[in-house]
């Protein structure tokens, strides 16, 4: 009836589990009384849960990613812990088992539930509004991905308190997550958590790909667009394009595990460099779905706080296009080690050199935006700071690990942990920092705290710099990486500086935290009447903040790059329209959440061999999805006379900042 | 001719660097390289360094300066703020990174070939082969021309050929002695190859690279490189040795156990790397029956 799954799956014996999965129960408890005691129940199912604004849908992304961020950094600190401590004679407190599955969920987490989140969830509510439109292309597909997103991460949750995860590592080491190495549920439960959540990516991309393609406001040609849009629009394509690479990969692991089948297997006739390449192909481009996006928030933040025109738009957007197009001809040298003629190494270490001239060119772009300019030093500008000075180190370690010889000594030592954290931290999430500082107020209507902001930045800058540029040069002493204990003492110094260096990110993130709660505290204190608090280009500032369901009232036209600008300039930014029409918006649905719950069953089911239950689970979503498709009422009028009594408001409280001389 | 004077100048460049790495920090292994491979590799990525710097340092001191300059509060720096292009920006942006990458991708095309693991070295001496075998959570060193094979200490004579072929006989494994250069992956039922050369004698740390389960992290074992003369002596010594690894031995060696005793077989029973290679490869996959040596390999190179 249960399949697999019994008590003894849950590990009571193990006191650092235990205490993380009551911890996480304590939380949940917590959470359900709130709620219920302050009766938001219905509160948080109308105007949250079965919500199909992408405002909304946009800050349950970014929610999820910063609970994900902090599971994944507890992942990060235990492993520094046990390495500083773990040389020698001593075994440290992870023992390998624990640890290994600690290094699998690190970066699974990191990758595909905290950084995915940032990045969708920014999309979700900066992109309409940069678009000059009014929702997402399907605003009801936009609520499933997000369900089948958070179904994932709580499959990874559940992984903590009932069996195990992965021992295999984030990107699946084969042939060791084969059944005949890794019996137990941990690949399972990786497997079908990035399996669920990646169908839901690549409806995601599907969506935001029609939203930006179909639905910009007229006269918003493409070279028209802001960057941020732009990468966006690069990085869905890569999507597209790889996701279903990665689905197929993972599907013929489900054949190899639950069918006996032998793709990835050592015998008869399975072959563990057809995952490394199939991984690969999406995996290498999956860095660039993180990355590019980021490029975009930089290059409107740079912009903006340097009070000036981007430079060099064109070379921006094909650079980014370049690096779109050379993203998919590099995933070889994630393993020149395997023996293969030196032609073929040569040829894709080529290829990954070429990406570094358009990432140059889009960095000196960014420097030559400065030049000439007049720069205000706000939080946001402070993390494309760090970005500009640290990235830069990340890209020359990436070229150096591009030359095949130099990879056969540095391929999976700690030099490359150094490589690709100095590429994620510093590239993409010091970017979606950057977007959260910088569209905080767009989206809630208040700022963030500058004095607590600039703490977190610092915390961040200094932390990352001591935790990581010890691992390069321990990368050069030979040590490699995922190791739980060593016997070499003269790595212990090093490992200890880069403990000190998580501790100082954790300084960070609880200075992040701080922020947070003072900015909500002080909210009447910052809060943003103009809907316009950095002195902004594009449109998104054209609205309020937050801005009404719709949007825009009267749809925009676009007649140059940095629309909002250029009607600032000419005095014509904040005008009235003529006459008001009726607007008609997406009615919120249920579907979301059912499918989000079915999927979290199927996959749980799945996970413990718990068939009928997985047949159950996989008839409701079909079904979901088909009583979705047959309902015809699916939106509502907002009357013309409704919207005009929200646009007077707002004019009323622009006047009144007029006058008061905030504007 | 002159291009050979301005690489050798690259040379000499990144020497020093790596001369002024390797005063800082003594245990820097890549740069404390015991073989001519590991040395090339050593000063490739000294130069690749090297040269990336001309990207990296304007762009930190641009990052730094600029942020001064054109500070808000500097009333008295320029203020241009629709000056968004300039093609003479846009030429050098473009065409430094351009040229850098090319000169990049040279030093890569013929450090790649001229460092080919599969490619012999060419020395007066006669090669020495070693078949390598990693196991859950062991190496296996076979050497077939002496009938002698150790666990997780590897013999080696200096300035002698080293030709290595490597398999695994359970999963994926990487084959690595940081000092003298090139790590290779162990596949189960494929067979790869790496060609060394140790030019000093002395003791190195070798590895397992590739994340193999819950015994990786004892997966280490010493390389020791003897004269070619003292290697004579150990070989003579070695086939004294109590221990024979006969199939029943092998078989009991490779289950899954960690830290087995650094340990001399001699005499090995014959073919047996080809056999583990063989056992994956049948059409019957590991049915013992099938194991043959004369079965045809899979190999990923040709």
């Amino acid at each position: 009836m249960l399949g697999k799954l019994s008590l003894s799956a849950i590990p009571l014996h193990d006191a650092i589990i235990m205490g993380a999965v009551y911890g996480s129960l304590v939380l949940a408890v917590i959470i359900i009384a709130l709620l219920t005691w302050f009766r938001k129940w219905s509160f948080l199912w109308n105007e949250w849960l079965t919500s199909l604004d992408h405002k909304k849908i946009g800050i349950m992304y970014m929610i999820l990613a910063s609970i994900m961020l902090l599971r994944g950094f507890s992942d990060a600190m235990l492993m520094r812990s046990q390495q500083a401590l773990a040389a020698g004679a001593n075994p440290g407190f992870l023992q390998p088992p624990h640890f290994d599955q600690i290094f699998g969920s690190h970066g699974t987490i990191m990758i595909v539930f905290v950084l995915m989140p940032f990045l969708v969830g920014l999309m979700n509510i900066i992109i309409p509004q940069q678009i000059g439109a009014r929702d997402v292309a399907f605003p009801l597909m936009n609520s499933i991905s997000l369900g089948l997103t958070i179904a994932g991460a709580f499959l990874v949750m559940i992984s903590l308190g009932v069996g195990q995860f992965t021992t295999a590592g984030w990107s699946g080491i084969a042939p060791l997550f084969e059944k005949q190495f890794n019996p137990s549920t941990g690949v399972d439960y990786w497997m079908w958590a990035i399996q669920i959540s990646g169908v839901g990516s690549t409806l995601t991309a599907i969506n935001f790909l029609v939203t930006i393609i179909k639905m910009r406001a007229p006269g918003l040609t493409f070279m028209r667009l802001p960057l941020f849009v732009w990468t966006a629009l690069t990085t869905n394509v890569l999507i597209v394009l790889s996701f279903p690479v990665l689905t197929a990969a993972l599907f013929l692991l489900t054949l190899d595990r639950y069918l006996g089948m032998h793709f990835y297997t050592n015998d008869l006739g399975g072959n563990m460099m057809l995952w490394n390449n199939l991984f690969w192909m999406w995996g290498h481009p999956e860095v660039y779905i993180l990355i590019l996006p980021a490029f975009g928030v930089f290059s409107e933040v740079v912009a903006t706080f340097s009070r000036k025109k981007l430079f060099g738009y064109k070379s921006l957007v094909y650079a980014t296009v370049a690096i779109m197009f050379l993203s998919f001809t590099v995933w070889l040298h994630h393993f020149f080690t395997m023996g293969n003629t030196p032609a073929v190494n040569v040829f894709f270490s080529i290829t990954t050199m070429l990406i570094a001239i358009p990432t140059g060119v889009k960095v000196y772009d960014w420097l030559f935006t400065m030049y000439r300019g007049r720069i205000t030093f706000s939080v946001p500008m402070y993390w494309t700071m760090g970005f500009l000075t640290i990235f830069v180190l990340g890209g020359m370690t990436g070229v150096l690990l591009s030359i095949p010889p130099a990879d056969f000594v540095f391929h999976n030592s700690v030099f490359l942990i150094a490589h690709f954290h100095n590429m994620l931290i510093p590239g993409a999430l010091f970017g979606y920092f950057a977007g959260i500082q910088y569209w905080f107020p767009k989206a809630y209507g208040f700022r963030l705290d500058e004095k607590w902001g600039k703490r977190a930045f610092w915390g961040w800058f200094i932390g990352f710099l001591l935790a990581f540029i010890p691992l390069y040069i321990l990368g050069f002493m030979g040590m490699p990486r995922r190791l739980s204990h060593y016997y070499n003492l003269e790595w212990q110094p090093l490992l200890i500086v880069a403990l000190a260096g998580a501790v100082m990110i954790l300084f960070g993130i609880l200075c992040l935290i701080i922020q947070f709660i003072v900015s909500i505290k002080n909210r009447k204190a910052n809060v943003d009447v103009t809907g316009d608090p950095w002195n902004g280009r594009t449109l998104e500032w054209a609205t309020s903040s937050p801005p009404a369901e719709y949007n825009f009232a009267i749809i925009p036209n676009v007649h140059t790059l940095d629309e909002f600008w250029d009607r600032k300039e000419r005095g014509i930014a904040y005008q009235r329209p003529e006459k008001y029409h009726d607007i008609r918006m997406p009615k919120n649905r249920p579907h979301g959440v059912i499918i989000c719950a079915l999927a979290l069953t199927f996959g749980f089911a799945m996970v413990w061999y718990i068939w009928w239950l997985a047949a159950l689970s996989i008839a409701g979503i079909i079904g979901t999805v088909i009583i979705s498709a047959v309902t015809n009422e699916t939106e509502y009028v907002i009357p013309a006379h409704e919207v005009q009594r929200i646009e007077e408001e707002r004019f009323r409280a622009l006047a009144a900042a007029q006058d008061s001389g905030n504007i | 001719m002159k291009k050979h004077n301005s690489y050798a100048l690259l040379k000499t460049f990144s020497l020093f660097f790596s001369a002024f790495i390797l005063a800082g920090c003594s245990e820097m292994v890549v740069f404390q390289p015991k073989g001519p491979v590991a040395r090339d590799e050593a000063l490739l990525i000294a130069t690749a360094f090297g040269l990336m710097l001309i990207v990296v340092i304007p762009v930190l001191v641009m990052a730094i300066g600029f942020a001064i300059r054109y500070r808000a509060s500097n009333e008295k720096a320029a203020y241009r703020p629709n000056w968004a292009n300039s093609i003479k920006i846009e030429l050098v942006v473009w065409l430094v990174p351009v040229v850098i990458v090319a000169v990049l991708s040279y030093l890569t095309w013929t450090g790649t070939f001229r460092l080919d693991p599969y490619k012999p070295i060419p020395a007066e001496a006669e090669p020495l082969r070693v078949e390598v075998v990693s196991l859950d959570w062991n190496w296996l060193f076979i050497y077939p021309d002496y009938n002698i094979a150790t666990v997780n200490e590897l013999v080696l004579p200096a300035h002698t050929p080293l030709d290595f072929r490597l398999t695994s006989a359970t999963v994926m494994t990487s084959f690595y002695v940081p000092q003298l250069g090139s790590q290779m992956y162990a596949m189960a039922g494929m067979q790869t190859q790496l060609h060394l050369l140790a030019d000093h004698t002395g003791t190195f740390d070798g590895q397992n690279r590739e994340f193999s389960g819950n015994g990786y992290a004892t997966m280490h074992f010493k390389a020791i490189v003897k004269t070619p003369e003292q290697f004579q002596v150990w070989v003579h010594n070695a086939r004294q040795s109590p221990e024979t690894l006969s199939m029943a031995a092998y078989k009991a060696l490779s289950e899954p156990n960690s830290n087995h005793p650094v340990t001399v077989y001699s005499p090995v029973v014959a073919g047996l790397f080809d056999d583990i290679v063989g056992q994956f490869t049948g059409w019957m996959g590991a049915d013992e029956t099938m194991k043959s040596r004369m079965q045809p390999q899979e190999k990923m190179h040709n």
